[in-house]
C-alpha cells in the first residue's frame, strides 16, 4: 500500500473531504468493513444435504472450506422447508462440528474404572470374536418340535432413527444373517 | 437535517438527505435502499430458530446457561453474546384490547402486565381456571432496531459504530476499544459490552450476507416469515396491510411500533407489529434518542466553562493584585 | 407442531393466512396452541372420547359425507351377527381370551366370513407385533361381502358404529376429558363443516399418540372421522403423522425391527410359517383383493437381494436361513432379559435408552448385566457411562469395580460426514450428498456394518456349520471407495430398488419384481427409486420450478406417488369431487386416470370396471374402490380384523390413572402388553385401593429446542443455553396444593423412581374437572440426562413398562405419580423413599393389575382359538 493509499484510507482524511464529514458512516468504514464479504462466497463446495432433527425433512446446505465445514443453512430450494430452520436444524454447524464430539475409539473393560485407547481395527476385530462366541454359546437350531429356529438370542440391537436407508439395510442384512433377530430401533420406541 | 426532532444536524451537515434515508446523511453516495426487519410477532412461534441462527452466522458466544424462570426465554435480554432475543409473555387475558388508538394507560404493575419475572408472581390469578380461558402466550424476536438517530453512534468516540449504506449501525469489531459510552445511549438497551473482551458487541443486521444481497442469517431461518428482511420502504407498506388485515379479521390491538419516522428516533430500521403495548414485551413505549439534548447541554456546558474560565481568570487577577 | 416441528408448521401457518382454522389439543397449553384460533386442554390420555364424541358428532347429526361414505368405506358392510360390542359388555368385544389377554376375532368378521383367514386367535399376533404389518396394508378378509347401501341394517357396519358412540355425548366428554362442551361442539362443528365436495379438513398428530396403551386405537379413531367426512385421499385431508426422526418413516420401511423384514414383510414365526410357502401365503391371502396378491414376488425378490446365487427356486430362495420368531422378542423383553442374564451382547446404533426409553432404571440395570456393549454415536452419551456416572452408581446399586459389561465406544459419523437416504414423515426419500470427511476413528454405520460382515465371513470362512451357512452364503460385496474403503451408498440404494439379475437394469416399480429368481429387490416399496438407472431421491428441481406437488423433489413410495389413495380424490364416476379439490382423475377421451400426483391406481381401470366373479388380487378390485392395498378396497371404520383390541376404538383408562372408566366397567385396555419382572411395577389405579398415593396425572413431551434423549442437543453448546435445565410445569392451584415455589426445587415420585426438577409456575397448566373431582396434571420434557452440557434428572426414569398391544409400543405419555417440594434424596434414602411409595400403595414389585377389571362378565372366547391361528 502505497503512502497515497494510506492517506486516501485514513478516515480523518476521507471524513475531511467526502460527503461524510461528521464521520459517522462512509468515512468510517473500517478497510475490515469494506472488504466483508459472507465467508460462504469463499467455501470451496457446497454439499446439498437434509437435517439429521425431526422428521420434516428439512433442506440444507453445507458449506465447506478445505474439510471444514463453515456453514450450515436452510436450502431455498425445497419445497418441503424453503430454507428455513428451526433452532436445531439451525445449529447443525454446531452439532458436527462440536468439541464434545468423541473421534477416537474409547473401551471400558469388564470391572473396569476408567476408559481406555483403542484402535478402531482392533475394536472391530474385538467385536467379530464377541459376536461369533455369543453366536456359538446361544445358538438355536430347532425348536422342541424340530422347526427350524436358525437363531441366537444372545444378541440385541437397538438402533437410532436417524441412521440412513442403506445403512438399516445392511443392518439388517447382516444381523439376519447373523440369526440375530431382537434388532429393534426408535420406531419401536 | 431532522432537527424537528431536537437531533443535533448542524450546519456541517453538506446536504440534507431525505427523512428516513441515513445512509445518505452519513456520506453514502448512491447509496442501495435503506434494509432493515420488520418483526411480525402474530406469526411468532417462539422457536427461537433467530437466536441460534444468528449465533451460528455470527459466532456469537454463548449466554450463560442459567434457567431463569421468564416463561420459556432463558436467554433474558439482548446482550453482546444474544443479538436476537426472543420474549415470551405470558398473560391471563388480552391486555390490548385497548386497541391502537386509545390513550395508552399507563404500564400496569403486578400480575396483569406479567413478564415472566420470579419476583412478579405467576400470571393469571384470577381463581379459577375457567378464568384462563383468555391466556395468551406472547412470543417476539426482539432486536437492535438500527435507529435512523443512533444515539450509540452519535456518542461513539472512535468511529467503531458507523452507519452503513444499506442505513444500518454496525459496530466495527477492529475499531471499537471497549469505552462504552455507547452502552448508555442506547434508549433501548441493547448495546453490550463483552465481559471477555471489553468491546461492544450487537446485531450487524448480517452486513457481510447482505453486502453479498443475501438476507441474514435470523430471517433467513425464521419458519414462519416472522423476520422480514428487506426494503425498509416495502417493510413499512407491508406491515401496514398486515395491521389492517389483522384488524379486519377481529385483532384489534394489532399495531406497529418503531415504525414512525417521527417518533423519538426518527424511525426503527428494525421495527414490529405487536399485539399488546410495548413495555408488555419489555420495549420501551417511548424512545428518545438518548442524544437529543447534546446540543443544548453543550451549549450549557460551553457557558459554563466560560463562567469557570472567566471565574478563572478573576481569580487569577485577584490574585496578582 | 410449533413445538416439536416448526418448519412444517409453516403449512400451518399459511393455511391460516388463508382462512384456515386451527384447534389444538393439548394436555398443556404449547407454542402450537399460542398460534392456534382454539386452544382445548385435555385430560391426557382420554382422547379417544373426545374423538369419539366427534363421530357421535357426525353421525346423531348426519354429518357424514354420505356419497364418499358409502361408495368408499366398510359403512355397508354386513357384520357376524355373532358380533358383541363393548357397549353391550362393560368394555369388552366378544371373543376376549383371559388365558391370553387377546381376542378371538371369528365374531368380528363380516357375516358368512366368521371363519376366513385373518380371524381366529390374535395371541402370536399381540406378541410379535402384527399390527405393524399394516403400515402398508391393511388386514385381510375374503373377497364378497354382505352390504345394505340404505345403512338401515341393525348389523352394517354404520349402525354398529353409531350405536357404539352413542354414549359419547358432548357431556360424557366433559365428564372423561374434562373439556367443556361449547368447546367441544365448537370443534365438532368447525370439523364437520369442513367436509364434502368443496372443502376438506387435516388431522395432525404427533407420535406421542402411539406412546399409549391404546396407541394404535387413538389413530383409528381419527382415521374413522377423516373418513365419514371424506377426507382420505384429498387435498387438505388426510390423517398426518408428525414422526419425530430424521429418518424414523425409513427405519420402519427398511426396518430394523425384530418382527418385520424389508417392504414390511413378516419376520418369519416358527410355528406359523415353517415353509416359504406358508410364509408368503400369510402374506398374501389367496384369493384376496389388492396389491398383496404379488407377495410372492416381492418376498422371492428379498430372498435374492439377500442370498444371491445361493437363492434358488429349488431351495425356496434359501427361506431355510430366515431366524425364526417365538414370541415377543421387543426390546422391553429384551431389557428384561438383559437384567436376567440372558443376553450377551448389545448394539446402541444412534440410540440412548438410558434416557429415551420407559423406565430408564431397568434400562441401565440390563446394560449393566452384559458380557459386552458397543455404543456407536457422535457423542459419549448417558448409555455408555451408565457404569460410571448413571444415578445407580450414585444409590450403590451399580459398582463399576463389580460391572462386568465390556463398553466399546465407537464414533459415528455425522450427517454432513457420509452420504445416503433419509425418509422422512411424508414417505419421501432424499438423498444427502456428503460435504467432508468423518474426524478421526469416526465411521458411518454402512462402513461399520459392511466391515463387520467381512470380517465375520473372513474368520468363518470353511466353516463346516450349518449355521454358518446364511453368513457365507450371505451376497455382501459392495464396491468400495476413498482411504477407508467406504461402501458405495448408491450401490446399496440400487439393491433396495431391485434389478433384473440377468441384466443388472434396475427396476423401474414393483410391478416388476419376480418370484421366479430372474429379479433381486431389497425392499420392494422403495422400487422405483433407483428407476432408469438415477438416483431418483437426489432430485432437487427446486419447488419454485414446480407446482405445489413438487414431484420432481426426491421421491416417495410407493411409485413416486406423494398422496396414498388418491383415487378418493375423484367421485366414484372419476370426477373431481369439485374443481377447488381437483387432484386425480379419470380422463374419459385418454381412457386413463391423471391428474397432479400419481395415480394411485391401476391406470387404465376404468371407474365403471366391475370384477369377474372369482378374481383375486388387483384385478379384484372394482373401479371405484379406491383403498388399493385394502383386503376389499375400503376405507375402514370398522376393522374386523388387524387391530387386536377391538374392531372399534374404545375409550379405556391408561394403565395409570387416578379416574374410574366413566364409560365402561373395564377400566384400561384388556389387551394391553404387561410384564411381570421384579424391576417392573404398575402404580394402582381405580378400582384398585391406593391409587391416592400417587394422585397426579403427569406428562412429557419435547421442547423445541431440544431433541429426543439430548444426544443431539444437550451437547450443542447453542440450543444447550436455550433450555438449560430440566423442570417441571405445574399450575398455580397445584403449586399451592403442593408447596412448590416458581423456580424452587420439586422431586415426582412414581413405584419406579423419583427424580427432581426445578418448578415452573404457569397458567399454561390448568387443574381439569373431571367426573366431579379437580384432576391436577404435571408436564416435563424428557430430554436431559447426566451428560453433556446441561444435565438434569430423566424423565423417562418416572415410567414402568406398560405396551399397546397392535405394536409393542410403551405408554410413556401418561403416568400417575406424587410430587412434593424440595430436592430428592441421595444414596440408599433414594430407593428407601421409592419403597415407602410402594409400600403405601400397596404394590408388590412385579405383580401387575389383573388384565379385566374385577367384576366384568367375560363371555366365551368363541371357537377357532388353537392359540396358533393367523393374526
Amino acid at each position: 500500500m502505497g503512502l497515497r493509499d494510506v492517506l486516501l484510507g485514513w478516515p480523518v482524511y476521507r471524513q475531511l473531504t467526502g460527503a461524510d464529514p461528521l464521520g459517522r458512516g462512509a468515512a468510517a468504514q473500517s478497510a475490515r468493513s469494506a472488504a466483508l464479504t459472507p465467508r460462504t462466497e469463499a467455501a470451496d463446495r457446497v454439499a446439498r444435504s437434509v437435517c439429521p432433527y425431526c422428521a420434516v425433512g428439512c433442506g440444507q446446505r453445507v458449506f465447506v472450506s478445505g474439510n471444514q465445514v463453515t456453514q450450515i443453512e436452510g436450502d431455498p430450494d425445497s419445497p418441503i422447508s424453503r430454507g428455513r430452520l428451526c433452532p436445531k436444524g439451525s445449529a447443525s454447524k454446531s452439532l458436527v462440528t462440536s468439541p464434545l464430539r468423541q473421534t477416537t475409539v474409547r473401551y471400558r473393560r469388564p470391572y473396569g474404572t476408567e476408559w481406555e485407547d483403542l484402535d478402531l481395527d482392533t475394536a472391530l476385530d474385538m467385536i467379530a470374536d464377541r459376536i461369533l462366541a455369543a453366536r456359538a454359546e446361544t445358538w438355536e437350531d430347532v425348536d422342541a418340535e424340530g422347526r427350524p429356529l436358525n437363531r441366537t438370542l444372545g444378541i440385541s440391537s437397538l438402533g437410532g432413527a436417524t441412521l440412513d436407508n442403506e445403512e438399516n439395510y445392511l443392518i439388517k442384512k447382516l444381523f439376519t444373517a447373523m440369526g440375530a433377530l431382537q434388532i429393534e430401533n426408535q420406531a419401536r420406541i | 437535517m431532522v432537527d424537528a426532532q431536537g437531533r443535533p444536524g448542524g450546519p456541517a451537515t453538506p446536504a440534507a438527505p431525505p427523512p428516513g434515508d441515513p445512509a445518505a446523511g452519513a456520506g453514502w453516495v448512491d447509496a442501495p435502499p435503506r434494509m432493515g426487519f420488520f418483526t411480525d410477532t402474530s406469526v411468532c412461534i417462539g422457536c427461537k430458530a433467530c437466536e441460534v441462527a444468528c449465533k451460528e452466522w455470527n459466532g456469537v458466544p454463548t449466554s450463560g446457561l442459567d434457567l431463569l424462570g421468564m416463561s420459556y426465554d432463558n436467554t433474558g435480554a439482548l446482550t453482546a453474546n444474544s443479538w436476537r432475543h426472543v420474549a415470551f409473555v405470558e398473560q391471563p387475558r388480552p391486555a390490548g384490547h385497548r386497541g391502537g388508538s386509545e390513550p395508552t394507560e399507563a404500564p400496569a404493575s403486578g400480575a396483569t402486565e406479567f413478564l415472566g419475572m420470579p419476583a412478579a408472581g405467576p400470571p393469571g390469578r384470577t381463581g379459577t381456571a375457567e378464568g384462563r380461558s383468555d391466556f395468551r402466550w406472547l412470543m417476539m424476536s426482539d432486536v437492535c432496531k438500527h435507529c435512523t438517530q443512533a444515539g450509540c453512534l452519535d456518542v461513539c468516540p472512535t468511529g467503531a459504530l458507523f452507519r452503513t449504506e444499506f442505513g444500518t449501525v454496525v459496530v466495527q469489531e477492529d475499531i471499537c476499544n471497549g469505552c462504552g459510552y455507547c452502552v448508555s445511549a442506547c434508549p433501548y438497551g441493547v448495546i453490550d459490552r463483552r465481559v471477555d473482551d471489553g468491546r461492544v458487541w450487537k446485531c450487524t443486521l448480517c452486513y457481510d450476507r447482505i453486502g453479498a444481497g443475501l438476507t441474514p442469517a435470523c430471517a433467513q431461518a425464521c419458519p414462519t416469515e416472522s423476520i422480514q428482511y428487506g426494503p425498509l420502504d416495502e417493510l413499512r407498506e407491508r406491515a401496514a396491510a398486515r395491521v389492517a388485515t389483522l384488524h379486519e379479521r377481529g385483532t384489534p390491538e394489532a399495531r406497529l411500533y418503531g415504525h414512525d419516522p417521527h417518533d423519538g428516533v426518527g424511525g426503527d430500521g428494525a421495527f414490529f407489529l405487536l399485539l399488546d403495548e410495548p413495555e408488555v414485551y419489555g420495549l420501551p413505549p417511548d424512545p428518545q434518542v438518548t442524544t437529543r439534548d447534546l446540543p443544548k447541554m453543550w451549549q450549557r456546558a460551553g457557558v459554563a466553562a466560560l463562567a469557570m474560565a472567566a471565574g478563572a481568570v478573576v481569580a487569577f487577577l485577584g490574585g496578582r493584585r | 407442531m410449533a413445538e416439536a416441528h416448526p418448519v412444517g408448521f409453516q403449512w400451518v401457518m399459511e393455511a391460516r393466512k388463508r382462512g384456515a382454522k386451527v384447534f389444538h389439543v393439548d394436555p398443556r397449553f404449547t407454542r402450537t396452541s399460542a398460534s392456534a384460533d382454539v386452544y382445548l386442554p385435555i385430560r391426557a390420555g382420554t382422547d379417544i372420547a373426545l374423538l369419539g364424541g366427534v363421530i357421535n358428532y357426525i353421525l346423531t347429526n348426519e354429518l357424514d359425507f354420505r356419497e364418499y361414505v358409502l361408495a368408499y368405506t366398510n359403512a355397508a358392510t354386513i357384520v357376524s351377527e355373532d358380533f358383541v360390542d363393548a357397549e353391550d359388555a362393560e368394555g369388552l368385544f366378544s371373543g376376549f381370551d383371559p388365558a391370553t389377554g387377546s381376542y378371538v376375532q371369528d365374531s368380528w368378521q363380516y357375516a358368512g366370513h366368521e371363519r376366513d383367514s385373518g380371524s381366529g386367535h390374535t395371541a402370536t399376533a399381540r406378541e410379535t407385533a402384527a399390527g405393524l404389518r399394516h403400515e402398508s396394508h391393511g388386514a385381510p378378509i375374503a373377497g364378497q361381502v354382505e352390504r345394505d347401501e340404505t345403512l338401515q341394517h341393525p348389523r352394517c357396519v354404520y349402525q354398529i358404529l353409531k350405536r357404539h358412540f352413542a354414549r359419547y355425548t358432548p357431556e360424557m366428554v366433559q365428564r372423561v376429558c374434562g373439556l367443556p362442551p361449547e368447546k367441544f361442539l365448537e370443534l365438532a362443528r368447525a370439523w364437520t363443516q369442513n367436509s364434502g365436495r368443496e372443502r376438506t379438513g387435516c388431522l395432525i398428530y404427533s407420535v406421542g399418540w402411539t406412546q399409549h396403551s391404546v396407541g394404535v386405537q387413538y389413530i383409528r379413531t381419527g382415521a374413522i372421522i377423516q373418513l365419514l367426512l371424506g377426507n382420505v385421499g384429498r387435498p387438505g385431508g388426510g390423517v398426518l403423522a408428525l414422526r419425530g426422526h430424521a429418518s424414523i418413516q425409513g427405519s420402519t420401511d427398511i426396518p430394523t425391527l425384530f418382527n418385520l423384514l424389508p417392504g414390511y414383510l413378516p419376520m418369519p414365526h416358527h410355528a406359523q410359517h415353517p415353509t416359504f410357502d406358508d410364509w408368503v401365503n400369510a402374506i398374501r391371502h389367496p384369493g384376496q383383493k389388492g396389491f398383496w396378491g404379488n407377495a410372492r414376488a416381492y418376498a422371492a425378490s428379498l430372498l435374492k437381494a439377500y442370498w444371491g446365487e445361493a437363492a434358488t427356486p429349488d431351495n425356496d430362495f434359501c427361506y431355510g436361513y430366515l431366524p425364526r420368531l417365538t414370541g415377543d422378542h421387543g426390546t422391553y423383553q429384551q431389557v428384561l432379559d438383559m437384567i436376567d442374564g440372558k443376553i450377551r451382547g448389545y448394539f446402541l446404533l444412534g440410540q440412548n435408552p438410558a434416557v429415551g426409553s420407559a423406565h430408564g432404571r431397568a434400562q441401565r440395570l440390563g446394560m449393566a448385566n452384559l458380557e459386552w456393549l458397543v455404543v456407536r454415536d457422535l457423542f459419549m452419551i448417558e448409555s455408555a457411562t451408565f457404569w460410571q456416572r448413571g444415578p445407580e452408581v450414585a444409590t450403590g446399586e451399580i459398582v463399576p469395580q463389580e460391572c462386568r459389561t465390556e463398553v466399546f465406544f465407537l464414533p459415528a459419523a455425522s450427517h454432513v460426514e457420509k452420504e445416503g437416504t433419509f425418509t422422512q414423515t411424508q414417505r419421501l426419500l432424499q438423498w444427502r450428498e456428503k460435504a467432508v470427511d468423518p474426524p478421526g476413528d469416526a465411521r458411518s454405520e454402512l462402513w461399520f456394518f459392511y466391515h463387520l460382515g467381512r470380517r465375520l465371513r473372513e474368520k468363518l470362512a470353511g466353516s463346516p456349520l450349518p449355521r454358518d451357512r446364511a453368513l457365507l452364503d450371505l451376497a455382501w460385496d459392495y464396491p468400495t471407495h476413498g482411504p477407508h474403503d467406504e461402501p458405495d451408498a448408491e450401490a446399496v440404494l440400487r439393491e433396495i430398488n431391485g434389478y433384473d439379475i440377468a441384466t443388472g437394469r434396475p427396476l423401474a416399480g414393483f410391478a416388476e419384481a419376480r418370484d421366479d429368481g430372474t429379479t433381486a429387490v431389497g425392499c420392494w416399496i422403495y422400487a422405483g427409486v433407483y428407476a432408469d438407472g438415477v438416483n431418483q431421491a437426489a432430485r432437487r428441481r427446486p419447488g419454485g420450478e414446480q407446482d405445489w406437488v413438487a414431484a420432481e423433489w426426491g421421491w416417495a413410495w410407493p411409485a413416486n406417488r406423494r398422496m396414498l389413495y388418491n383415487r378418493a380424490s375423484a367421485d366414484p364416476q372419476g370426477r373431481p369431487w369439485s374443481d377447488r379439490k381437483r387432484y386425480v382423475w379419470w380422463d374419459e377421451s385418454a381412457g386413463r386416470w391423471t391428474g397432479h400426483d400419481v395415480p394411485d391406481f391401476e391406470v387404465t381401470k376404468a371407474p365403471s370396471y366391475r370384477p369377474p366373479p372369482g378374481a383375486s388380487g388387483p384385478a379384484a378390485l372394482a373401479g371405484d374402490d379406491p383403498f388399493v392395498m385394502q383386503a376389499d378396497g375400503k376405507g375402514w371404520l370398522y376393522a374386523p380384523s388387524g387391530v387386536l383390541d377391538g374392531p372399534l376404538p374404545t375409550h379405556y383408562e391408561p394403565a395409570e390413572s387416578p379416574v374410574r372408566n366413566p364409560l365402561y366397567g373395564q377400566q384400561g385396555n384388556p389387551t394391553r402388553k404387561t410384564y411381570r419382572h421384579p424391576v417392573n411395577s404398575v402404580n394402582p389405579s381405580p378400582p384398585q385401593e391406593h391409587s391416592q398415593v400417587f394422585p397426579y396425572v403427569f406428562t412429557v413431551s419435547r421442547l423445541t429446542e431440544h431433541h429426543t434423549a439430548g444426544g443431539m442437543s444437550r451437547t450443542v453448546a447453542p440450543l444447550a443455553e436455550l433450555q438449560p435445565e430440566m423442570f417441571v410445569e405445574v399450575s398455580p392451584e397445584l403449586a399451592t396444593l403442593a408447596g412448590l415455589n416458581h423456580l424452587g426445587w420439586a422431586h415426582l415420585v412414581s413405584a419406579r423412581a423419583v427424580i427432581e426438577a426445578k418448578v415452573l409456575v404457569t397458567d399454561r397448566l390448568v387443574p381439569l374437572r373431571v367426573d366431579g373431582r379437580v384432576i391436577h396434571q404435571l408436564w416435563l420434557p424428557y430430554h436431559f440426562g447426566f451428560e453433556g452440557l446441561v444435565t438434569g434428572d430423566s424423565a423417562n426414569d418416572l415410567f414402568g413398562i406398560t405396551l399397546d398391544p397392535n405394536v409393542l409400543i410403551q405408554e410413556s405419555k401418561i403416568g400417575t405419580c406424587d410430587v412434593r417440594p424440595g430436592r430428592r434424596p441421595t444414596g440408599a434414602a433414594l430407593g428407601e423413599l421409592v419403597d415407602d411409595y410402594r409400600r403405601r400403595a400397596g404394590v408388590t414389585p412385579g405383580a401387575v393389575p389383573p388384565a379385566v377389571t374385577p367384576g366384568v362378565p367375560i363371555g366365551p372366547p368363541g371357537s377357532g382359538g388353537d392359540g396358533e391361528g393367523n393374526g
